[in-house]
């Protein structure tokens, strides 16, 4: 176990020699999510690494050892079928390796899809996070602000991101934080996070979208829950309300930089409400009706 | 002219408008080279109506090599255009366009057609038959491949390119989002060279199946001829997913049905899932092909017999099956939940089993045997220790969790070109410069060959492994640019001189076609390599024929075995040989093939219906005619032998 980890701290320096010693976003996690994703690749990292070394050193070996150069000439290699215990080990060592990480990636899967554990008392904050061509909407229903292309978060706080589209299929990533999922236009998916410090993280839509795909990213504030409270007080007392033209305005294809509404489009506009039988979006279809939903996709069509 | 409009590029560039010109210049010039060496004739009787297995098996090479090097200059651009931040070589929507034919043009008509060249070159004569089973619907085939391949190609000068991924995710590929013909034509053009690969499978199966030669049982099949057949199998059972989902995408665009829109109960998950229900197993129909030739080429120049022979079938027919249970693993991220996640993440681990026994399978073979380095075994071995990396990150990959993270990413990129380019592309390679002088009857320039192969395998580390760590550090693929802040600069440079290094690789393996074509000697024997398997026990190059006499085999390497204990393969006395006539049938229901992609893509419905009426009136036309073929006489089958062995 031990070479494992020297193994992987070799690797871990090498990136970050490579990448100009400043560490991996991915590798850097400031979220109990991220952090749990790290954990993986590093332990994947290890594991494989090995993997890889035993086939160089084969190679390696054989090449050195079986060249027709260092061999007489009258030479003559046996004929040779399986054996049935060493293909037994070539199956079973791999069986063990990936049985082993399946193991881990199981248990990580019910990690990263529910609430942060080190957080799971707290009542988390539920943010949308729509996308339309090419920006990412922020709605948070409970404070009743909504903002454009930036968000703000509490830390130590988890944080449940409600996900859907008003076009192609986006991605919503914040490489620190955690892991993405897709935004799309008939369902609605659950990312749940938490950061763990304050500071600034990029985000941005990972999924290819169109012209505007590069430029489609946000910026992410992390703060105390107090600076967070003040924030919220500060937009309900200076910012604009939103209206349904003014969201269609926002709607229209394009960049904008940041804005910040009083209200929420989930008033006027609400989240689809298809489930299509996935788990994931249990909790994002309340309060919606079909007569409404069919009015939006009109908007969605520009 | 408001008829002509609809022609137009969109989004026209210099880079365009000059290959607008360079096509019409090539053209003409071969219209004119032809006329002037009255060569029509010949082009016709001996090629365009052929449907000998060898001149097909050569025409997909050609088109696979004329295609590599269109994908290849998509790669290079995109790789300029990323080699400094905020770039302004190409713009976003050139850049769209661009990494979307690049990712067609290079699965799709590159990679398929290189080893359907190779299959149809080698398997017939690997267990002993005259040609393919069907030898008329395999010049279908290829010339409905070869149609596609070329339709799609126009779609950059006419009309304009798709510019939604090669995935052409909904509902980015629908008319909302992507108004040009360009997904039109994605649809189409891979739709009818869908079919060919479809019928290709039928073809390969049966010939497999049925004309094996006397006394080789399925388990003395030789490995490459195993690999074909599990493949062909894969793509009869995958195909037909395809050819559903594109028709329905086809009808979403062109006749406004709803499977895949945002409205009226459409879903866009629907795509994604049929796409990649396709998509896995198409992977391994390029891979265990691959695997075929590796084991023919490590086998050979080991000078040893394949080590477990068993277990190398059973692990394909393992991958066979569980191709198709991995599909997920291309959209972890889409919400489906913890529980498929973490069923389709232990398959997909899973899968990884029976692929590394095949790389320990071949570190056996190697074990104790009398290893030469020659061009082909050379790519081998540059294979084992690089598609290994690639396959280790594949399991970093599966792990659903983590895959949060590597999802979109540059860290995908790397591990798929990771697989495809020394796992397809350098099996390819290695199987063109193996098999060459099965084709030609000379050898390829060995120091050019290894000079390449080298080349090729210094500059995909460089373009590749540095887009692992920018994966890491949060580079989205597909991204046409990024800011300084980003830090991404210096590793993106490294990747552009990997891919310039790649660009001379693959420069120098037409350099060496022309170099030995001039210089290589033609007095070379039926059996160059001292290999072990039948194809080489006939003359370089193959008589129309293949062999004189239908040899006997009591192995899976039956030429080994013979050259051994000194038995004759071949017994018996020559008898009249039967052989299927040429047509032009398939080329021409193929150009009509090709009129209705061109209608159905511009929405030109009198010209689509009348070559529809077409193409069935070529199906009738076939059901109804009455063709035998012809016989070679026993005379002039011993003129033919006596002169080859003179020629020796």
């Amino acid at each position: 176990m031990k070479g494992k980890w020297i193994f992987s701290s070799v690797l871990i320096t090498i990136a970050a020699i490579l990448s100009g010693c400043e560490p991996l976003l991915v590798l850097d996690p400031k979220g109990p999510q991220a952090e749990r994703q790290a954990q993986d690749i590093m332990l994947s990292i290890g594991i494989m690494s090995f993997i890889v070394l035993a086939v160089f050193a084969l190679l390696i070996f054989v090449l050195i050892k079986y060249r027709a150069s260092k061999q007489s000439p009258d030479y003559e290699p046996p004929h040779m079928e399986g054996n049935i215990w060493v293909e037994a080990i070539c199956v079973g060592i791999p069986v063990l390796i990936v049985a082993y990480l399946s193991f881990v990636s199981v248990q990580s899967n019910y990690i990263v899809e529910a609430t942060p554990e080190k957080y799971e008392d707290q009542e988390p904050l539920v943010v949308y996070a729509s996308s339309s061509n090419w920006k990412w909407h922020f709605s948070y229903p409970e404070e009743e602000i909504e903002t454009v292309n930036y968000l703000y978060i509490p830390t130590n706080r988890p944080l449940e991101f409600k996900l859907y589209s008003y076009g192609p299929i986006t991605s919503f990533w914040i490489p620190q934080l955690g892991g993405q999922k897709y935004a799309m236009s008939d369902m609605v998916t659950t990312l749940h996070l938490a950061a763990d410090v304050p500071g600034e993280f990029v985000g941005r839509n990972a999924n290819f979208s169109g012209q505007g795909f590069a430029e489609n990213t946000f910026d992410v504030t992390a703060m105390s829950q107090k600076d967070f409270d003040d924030w919220v007080d500060e937009v309900k007392d200076t910012a604009d309300p939103l209206t349904e033209e003014k969201f269609d305005e926002l709607l229209e294809p394009g960049h904008l930089g940041r804005m910040t509404f009083t209200g929420t489009h989930l008033d006027f506009m609400p989240p689809p409400d298809h489930d299509h039988g996935s788990s994931d979006s249990e909790e994002g279809n309340e309060h919606q009706n079909h007569s409404e939903q069919d009015k939006d996709s009109d908007h969605s069509n520009h | 002219m408001e008829f002509f409009e609809r022609f137009a590029v969109p989004h026209p560039s210099p880079a365009i408008y000059a290959s607008m010109v360079a096509i019409g210049l090539v053209v003409i010039a071969i219209i004119a080279g032809l006329t002037y060496f009255k060569k029509w004739g010949y082009l016709w009787r001996e090629w365009l109506t052929t449907v000998d297995h060898k001149r097909i098996g050569i025409m997909y090479l050609i088109s696979a090599l004329i295609m590599l090097f269109r994908g290849g200059v998509d790669a290079v651009m995109m790789r300029a255009q990323l080699s400094a931040p905020e770039n302004t070589l190409l713009d976003a929507q050139h850049y769209n366009e661009i990494f979307t034919t690049h990712g067609v043009v290079m699965i799709i008509f590159m990679a398929m057609p290189f080893i359907f060249a190779l299959m149809n070159i080698v398997v017939p004569l690997q267990i002993g038959a005259r040609d393919v089973a069907f030898p008329r619907l395999n010049a279908l085939s290829f010339w409905l491949f070869f149609m596609g391949a070329m339709l799609f190609n126009i779609s950059f000068v006419v009309g304009g390119s798709p510019d939604a991924g090669w995935t052409s995710y909904f509902p980015l590929a629908g008319n909302d989002f992507s108004t040009s013909v360009g997904t039109n034509y994605y649809m189409l053009a891979i739709q009818i060279s869908g079919i060919g690969s479809l019928m290709t499978g039928i073809n390969m199966i049966t010939t497999i199946l049925r004309m094996r030669a006397p006394g080789m049982t399925l388990m003395k099949m030789p490995m490459f001829t195993w690999s074909t057949f599990i493949a062909n199998v894969i793509i009869v059972f995958a195909f037909p997913v395809l050819t559903v989902a594109l028709a329905m995408g086809t009808m979403d665009r062109l006749f406004g049905t709803q499977f895949f829109t945002m409205e009226n109960g459409g879903m866009d998950m629907l795509w994604a899932n049929l796409f990649w229900v396709w998509g896995h197993p198409e992977v391994y129909i390029l891979i265990l092909p691959a695997f075929g030739i590796y084991s023919e080429v490590i086998s050979t120049f080991s000078r040893k017999n394949l080590y477990g022979y068993k277990s190398m079938v059973a692990s394909m027919v393992v991958i066979s099956l569980m191709s198709f249970l991995v599909w997920v693993h291309h959209f972890f991220t889409m919400g489906q939940g913890a529980l498929t996640n973490s069923i389709f993440s232990i398959t997909t681990m899973a899968i990884a089993v029976p692929t590394g026994v095949k790389i320990f399978n071949w570190l056996l073979t190697m074990y104790k045997g009398k290893i030469t380095i020659t061009t082909p075994m050379l790519y081998s071995l540059l294979f084992i220790p690089l598609f290994t990396l690639g396959g280790v990150t594949g399991v970093m990959l599966a792990m659903s969790a983590a895959d949060y993270q590597y999802h979109n990413t540059m860290f995908l990129v790397a591990h798929f070109h990771n697989v495809i380019i020394p796992g397809v592309v350098f099996a390819m390679l290695a199987g063109l410069t193996y098999y060459w002088p099965k084709m030609f009857g000379f050898m390829l320039n060995e120091k050019i060959g290894k000079w390449t192969a080298w080349l090729l395998s210094i500059g995909f580390l460089l373009a590749f492994m540095p887009m692992y760590i920018t994966g890491l550090d949060g580079q989205a693929r597909r991204m046409y640019t990024y800011s300084e802040a980003t830090g991404f600069g210096t590793l993106n440079m490294i990747s552009f001189v990997g891919a310039i290094i790649m660009a001379v690789g693959f420069a120098l393996i037409v350099y060496n076609v022309y170099y030995s074509t001039r210089y290589a000697s033609r007095d070379i024997s039926s059996d160059p390599w001292d290999a072990r398997t039948l194809e080489w026990s006939t003359h370089n190059p193959v008589p129309e024929y293949n062999f004189a006499i239908v040899p006997e085999v009591k192995s899976s390497q039956a030429l080994w075995d013979a050259k051994k204990e000194g038995h004759n393969l071949f017994k018996g006395k020559y008898e009249e040989i039967h052989m299927p006539n040429n047509s032009g049938a398939p080329f021409l229901m193929s150009v009509v093939f090709f009129i209705w992609g061109f209608a159905m893509i511009f929405s030109l419905w009198i010209p689509a219906i009348i070559a529809t009426i077409g193409i069935f009136a070529f199906m009738a036309h076939r059901s109804f005619e009455q063709d035998h073929g012809h016989h070679i006489s026993v005379k002039e089958i011993e003129e033919t032998e006596t002169k080859m062995r003179g020629a020796k």
